[in-house]
């Protein structure tokens, strides 16, 4: 899995979604039309934020919607959405949330080089904006591949 | 020095707290060791850490534990890791 060879198909941008759950949804979907996951991903993700809460609410706007690996992961894969309007999940500081990651690994081990590079990326505090205001895919990769000069 | 940083799935946010606290710790000149873990992994792992890292939604599951708990805001803010490592560990 490289950011900068995200295919279209796992980035929708300028969704609509009423609440958390279907935020969430839509980051499943966009999994499952890149042939990452099947869908019972997408139902485990929206669970993990049941069970533990809106943590996965990393930072001011973005969230990054995960699930423990399973049968129901194909291969590792990202999504991003980005919605129209912003939706709060319930977290006490970085609400609304505009900007939807969806991560799936089929390890615990080996995704860390890709978390590295989303690190590197949205360390720049303009980076979730700069996603959410993304009108392409293109314009999207741009932002997930720009590294910061500390890494 | 142990450090924890802990989350739900054990993948992802976790993954993500460990890369930004090793940024910090390097800023700092600080040499520790960071270990991402889930929540049933928690207890074993933190037996003998030093600082519990955590998102404030999770600071809940977090049971009986000699470490201190650092509850961080934005995982993406270096600057926010770096002040509060360095008040954990200074």
């Amino acid at each position: 899995m490289r950011l900068d060879e995200l295919p279209d198909d796992v980035i929708e941008l300028r969704a609509r979604a009423g609440d958390w759950r279907q935020a969430v949804r839509l980051a499943g979907d966009a999994l499952v039309a890149g042939g990452v996951v099947t869908d019972a991903y997408t139902e485990r993700m929206v669970q993990v934020v049941e069970e533990f809460g809106a943590y996965i609410v990393i930072a001011p706007g973005l969230a990054l919607a995960h699930a423990r690996p399973g049968p129901d992961v194909l291969h590792d894969g990202l999504a991003v959405v980005t919605l129209d309007e912003p939706v709060a999940f319930g977290h006490p500081h970085n609400d609304p949330v505009e900007v939807v990651l969806a991560l799936a690994v089929t390890s615990t081990e080996g995704h860390v080089t890709v978390l590295a590079e989303l690190a590197n990326a949205f360390n720049d505090p303009t980076a979730t904006r700069a996603v959410a205001r993304a009108t392409t895919p293109d314009a999207v990769r741009a932002v997930l591949t720009r590294t910061q000069s500390e890494s | 020095m142990k450090i924890i940083a802990f989350c739900g799935a054990g993948i992802g946010t976790s993954a993500i707290l460990k890369v930004n606290a090793e940024r910090a710790l390097a800023r700092l000149g600080i040499d520790a060791q960071i270990e991402a873990t889930d929540i049933a992994g928690l207890a074993v792992a933190a037996e003998d850490a030093q600082v519990i890292l955590a998102s404030p939604e999770l600071v809940k599951f977090i049971g009986k534990t000699y470490a201190d708990v650092v509850v961080i805001e934005n995982y993406f803010d270096l600057d926010e890791l770096t002040r509060k490592l360095e008040i954990a560990l200074g």
